[in-house]
């Protein structure tokens, strides 16, 4: 019977087919039941902290083992405050260096030189932390804040950003050295999207004898816009959950001080020192409420970064 | 006073001076951190550090458990991601024109890609060590393959798309199931490009230290039980950095010299992978 023998055959490979699509569908699920997971546990384990300190853990920069009272202002301004400075910095410096590789660079070093740029986001954060430590920290602690203290401290406005001791290590140098691990990554998406731009459009700019600076500034740049800030915003995403490099060269004090020489302590370096040791329930829930803290925020920065990026790929193709 | 021509190329000079000084900006600090690794890490690069345990402070050691420790960690969390990643890839590439599924999945393993791993490891010790009792090298395999999850499934989900689709419909047409079709035809088409996104993986989770500081934590001696808490050399390194002795500092620029170089290979053979697959279509 070999017709009926053809149809087992069939169901059989019908019922494979089946298995196979559902065991990879089952796979894709695992990722969406892992962020679940992750928040589902989160939010269970500061349970604890929230019932204790409400909304009072937000504004409260008391951080007390021993009365075990905590607050989580210290830690959330050292997150923002070092990640502010390291955008300042990684921002322009990016936008330079894709200027540079997309159309300045001569074609043969073009891949070489994205490459070693790409590899400074290879490099793991703990290496950025010991090499902050030991060797940029006290070069820039005795030669760059001292200057930075004199001219820009005693300036109005901004002068109580840039006192204290130079002691080398504080939210600046961490601020420093988290804009050199994010320039590879804010430059890498501007210098997909830059390729996005039809050759027509640059073309004709080039045509009306626009500079190469004005190609850039008035053509590309506005047509690539949401990439842009997209790519800004993952790397902010980036800046803000950066934990060793940070915890290394912060200075790890959680006092609140107005000055970016001063240690201050961001939410990863806190966790880095403090959740192997915490004691008592309270003092590990409130950290794991810290941890929650810096997963939404980080998850509400990188999900606007990827909106952007697909608002800006789905304009690919739509070329005047 | 100069005409608006003048002007106009005098800002265009200033501006691209200014884009290869960023370049320069750029390298300045790649070339510095590789060779105050290069300073510090070569004499410290003994044959002790492949022989001998971590040392007590203020005598002399190797590195050989934390090396260990780590070569098993990536391997068996590698071991659990690669599996995972690449059958969401396929799901992803294969079967997700239509339903919900797809996009979101898609959606949030772009968040996960880069999220912050120091939280991955928080959930590994809320979910895991803490149910288990204590610190132990599985746990930290396991914070380690939830990084290694994301990377496989971007770019196995990439290069199943760079799979041309008359490949598939001649497979189809040839009678072949689908699930045939896929494992080998398209995967197999991309392995290549596969197996770069694994290499990159186990770059990524090689130098990580955040996941395993509340999961593997550190040990002192040689451990072969992946039960009990594991030495590895970020964990190592970071310790032994914090410290003040110097026979550690010493070793911790071994170690960093060691982790680094190991991970900028592993990145430049992917890359030099990526473009040999790239190039076969």
């Amino acid at each position: 019977m070999p017709n009926s023998l053809r149809e087992a055959h069939h169901k059989h490979q019908n019922m494979l087919d089946i298995l196979f699509r559902n065991v990879t569908r089952l796979c894709a699920f695992a990722v969406l039941a892992l962020l679940i997971g992750i928040i589902v546990s989160l939010i269970f384990g500061s349970l604890p902290a929230i019932k204790a300190f409400g909304f009072k853990f937000f504004t409260s920069a008391e951080w007390n083992p021993v009365t075990d009272v905590f607050g989580a202002l210290v830690p959330i301004v050292g997150t923002l405050a070092t990640a502010t400075i390291a955008l300042l910095i990684a921002i322009p410096v990016s936008f330079g260096i894709a200027i540079f590789l997309t159309e300045l660079s001569p074609q043969w070093l073009r891949r070489p030189l994205g490459i070693a740029i790409e590899l400074l986001a290879g490099i793991p954060s703990i290496i950025y932390g010991m090499w902050g430590l030991f060797v940029f920290a006290p070069l820039f602690g005795d030669n760059v804040e001292p200057w930075i203290k004199s001219n820009l401290g005693t300036m109005p406005l901004i002068g109580p950003l840039f006192t204290g001791p130079p002691m080398g290590i504080g939210l600046l140098t961490a601020g420093i050295i988290l804009a050199i691990m994010v320039i590879p990554f804010i430059t890498a998406v501007m210098r997909d999207v830059f390729d996005v731009v039809p050759g027509l459009l640059k073309e004709s700019a080039y045509g009306l004898g626009a500079t190469t600076w004005e190609v850039m500034w008035d053509v590309v740049l506005p047509y690539t816009k949401i990439g842009v800030v997209g790519g800004i915003m993952l790397g902010l995403g980036r800046a803000l959950g950066e934990t060793m490099a940070v915890t290394f060269v912060i200075g790890n004090a959680h006092d609140l001080s107005s000055s970016l020489l001063m240690p201050g302590n961001s939410i990863s370096s806190s966790l880095a020192n403090e959740f192997t040791e915490a004691v008592g329930e309270l003092y590990t829930s409130s950290l794991i409420e810290l941890g929650l803290i810096l997963f939404f925020i980080t998850f509400v920065v990188l999900s606007l970064a990827r909106y952007m990026l697909f608002k800006l790929s789905q304009r690919e193709g739509h070329t005047a | 006073m100069f005409t608006l021509y003048k002007r106009r190329q005098l800002t265009n000079a200033i501006a691209l001076s200014i884009s290869v000084l960023t370049m320069l900006f750029g390298l300045f600090w790649l070339g510095w951190i590789l060779f105050t690794l290069l300073e510090y890490g070569l004499p410290g690069l003994t044959s002790a550090v492949f022989t001998q345990n971590t040392p007590p402070p203020g005598s002399s050691g190797g590195l050989v458990n934390a090396i260990a420790g780590s070569l098993a960690m990536t391997l068996v969390g590698t071991l659990i991601g690669t599996p995972i990643g690449i059958l969401a890839g396929t799901y992803l590439a294969e079967f997700g024109q239509r339903g919900w599924l797809a996009p979101v999945t898609r959606f949030i393993n772009d968040v996960l890609l880069s999220a912050p791993s120091i939280v991955i490891g928080m959930f590994v010790y809320t979910v895991y060590v803490v149910k288990i009792g204590h610190f132990s090298g599985w746990a930290g395999s396991l914070a380690l393959s939830i990084l290694v999850i994301p990377v496989v499934i971007r770019t196995t989900e990439n290069m199943l798309r760079l799979v041309p689709n008359t490949l598939r419909e001649a497979a189809a047409a040839l009678g072949a199931p689908q699930w045939k079709v896929i494992s080998s035809v398209t995967l197999r088409a991309s392995r290549a490009g596969i197996l770069t996104g694994i290499l990159l993986a186990v770059a990524r989770i090689s130098g990580e230290t955040a996941p395993l500081l509340f999961t593997a934590l550190n040990n002192q001696f040689w451990s072969s039980n992946m039960n009990q808490p594991m030495a590895n050399l970020p964990v190592v390194i970071f310790q032994f950095a914090m410290s003040p002795y110097d026979d550690w500092h010493s070793l911790a620029w071994a170690g960093a010299l060691l982790i680094t170089f190991s991970v900028l290979s592993l990145n430049i053979l992917a890359r030099v992978l990526f473009r040999q697959q790239a190039s076969t279509h």
